[in-house]
């Protein structure tokens, strides 16, 4: 069911991740499965059970914004608005769109939690009359697709959307979803996060959901091996130019790739745990498919959420085998980025759709860089250990979050068709 | 440090001016663009700063640089 005749591609990406300061530099180390996760160094780590992390590295933010802005944004925002200005950029739409026809749509899993934890403690140890009047337009879940709004003068539809770890995957979907409706001609769409708190990381922890392996980080984050342990808390900012496809061509802008469709379901099921047998995630995939006008064989290669958890990664090959049919599933190419970015959260679905388009784009698979020994009933071609040449047509990139959110984004190679 | 230069530090460090923007006569609003929440986290800078409380209505009083270290100077911190 291919709803409406306007299509959508990327013309534009941006991003900073534990991997790269930029959406190439991540791309390159990525496909050369360099690992960003380290020892955590943002806060001190020894009371936690995981104290291994993605961070973004040797990051200064008055070197990316101006002092004021870096002082009156969360950590959070701040990725947001660096990954924009980076896809605003790339995308060349500057002066080229009415700022009216010009949208936002940002997720972040939760939002400004650095400031939220800074202010509490001034309210618990100087009161309440000491928060900073600064606090909740800092803290708040939204600001950054609003202070992006600003930033580039975006004047069309701006929100954000929030599903924990799909929150940027929804971004991304719906923002597809707007242009397709004529609500713009373009659209930011993208997610950030910035999770490295006392509470932030504390909270995972209790869940148990992260990798206790402190003493070997760059290896802790193995989805679909035998030995994961848990996911690896991690950080960033990604941002695509989602644009309508005359739109692009009529200003010769360079296409990256098509968004062709998308599926979202719910699980319906628990806070945490996936359904059985990946049940949403399977009908968000065939969604997904049937939203492009594809079908399974048009499929080549899926970006998988593959967390390096128990549950997920084991329900997530059940799920493509289940959403393709098990003679597809075989045949194609499954990948976890997060082997080397770690998790996202907000911000994982965004970089994962750049990451996807680039393979489309250049003919490059990314590897599953720390699979070893794939775990029992882990029985795809998760491109372990090195990325791979292969030219591909159609892929699609998935994101699950707390709360039983799926959704697949559907990406095609532009051939100028 | 005098009074006039401790001030100027905060200005400076909260505006995000240039030393040489902050004069007396320097309003905050106009000159300096601090919007309405900027003043309010400007005025508890020169509470934390100088360890006293400045009311609501003494607050919306100052509005330029010299305002200010009229003030404080009026509360005798610049011994």
């Amino acid at each position: 069911m291919q709803s409406m005749d306007r299509r959508v591609v990327i013309t534009g990406v941006g991003a900073i991740s534990p991997i790269g300061m930029t959406a190439r530099e991540s791309w390159e180390n990525a496909v050369a499965g360099r690992s960003g996760i380290r020892r955590i160094s943002l806060i001190d780590p020894s009371d936690f059970s995981s104290q291994i992390g993605g961070e973004v590295k040797g990051y200064d933010p008055e070197e990316y914004l101006e002092r004021k802005l870096a002082k009156r944004t969360d950590r959070y925002t701040q990725f947001a608005l660096i990954s924009a200005r980076e896809a605003f950029e790339d995308s060349g739409l500057e002066g080229n769109i009415e700022p009216e026809r010009l949208g936002v749509i940002i997720g972040s899993g939760i939002g400004g939690i650095t400031t939220l934890e800074r202010e509490h403690k001034v309210a618990l140890d100087k009161g309440v009359h000491r928060i900073n009047p600064f606090f909740c337009p800092m803290m708040i879940g939204n600001i950054a697709a609003g202070q992006v709004g600003i930033d580039i003068g975006a004047k069309g539809l701006n929100f954000s959307a929030v599903s924990a770890c799909a929150s940027s995957g929804h971004a991304i979907a719906i923002g597809a979803d707007m242009i397709r409706l004529g609500r713009a001609e373009a659209i930011l769409s993208g997610g950030s996060e910035a999770p490295m708190t006392l509470t932030g990381i504390g909270g995972f922890c209790a869940l148990k959901a992260l990798s206790r392996r402190n003493d070997d980080p760059q290896t802790a984050s193995r989805p679909f091996d035998r030995d994961r342990d848990g996911f690896v808390i991690a950080e960033g900012g990604a941002v695509v130019v989602l644009e309508e496809l005359e739109h692009a061509r009529a200003r010769g802008a360079n296409i990256i790739a098509e968004l062709s469709g998308s599926g979202m379901t719910c699980d319906a099921y628990h806070i945490t745990a996936p359904a059985e047998n990946g049940e949403g995630s399977a009908r968000a995939m065939r969604l997904a498919i049937e939203n492009s006008g594809m079908v399974p064989e048009d499929i080549d290669y899926i970006n998988a959420h593959g967390t390096s958890t128990q549950l997920n990664d084991i329900n997530e090959t059940i799920a493509i085998k289940t959403a393709l049919g098990e003679e597809n599933a075989r045949r194609i190419m499954v990948s976890s980025t997060k082997s080397v970015t770690g998790h996202m959260l907000g911000a994982a679905g965004a970089i994962e759709a750049i990451f996807t388009s680039f393979a489309l784009n250049e003919g490059v698979i990314p590897p599953t860089a720390t699979l070893q020994n794939p775990d029992e009933g882990c029985d795809l071609d998760y491109v372990p250990g090195k990325a791979r040449q292969a030219v591909i047509h159609a892929a699609l990139s998935n994101s699950l979050g707390f709360g039983g959110h799926n959704v697949t984004l559907a990406l095609r190679k532009y051939t100028g068709e | 440090m005098e009074l006039e230069n401790r001030v100027a530090e905060i200005i400076i460090d909260k505006l995000g001016v240039k030393p040489e923007q902050v004069t007396p006569e320097a309003k905050f609003d106009t000159d300096l663009g601090a919007d309405s929440i900027d003043q309010y986290e400007l005025i508890m800078g020169f509470e934390d700063a100088f360890g006293l409380r400045i009311d609501e209505e003494e607050a919306t009083k100052l509005t330029t640089v010299g305002k200010v270290v009229e003030y404080l100077k009026g509360k005798g911190l610049d011994q």
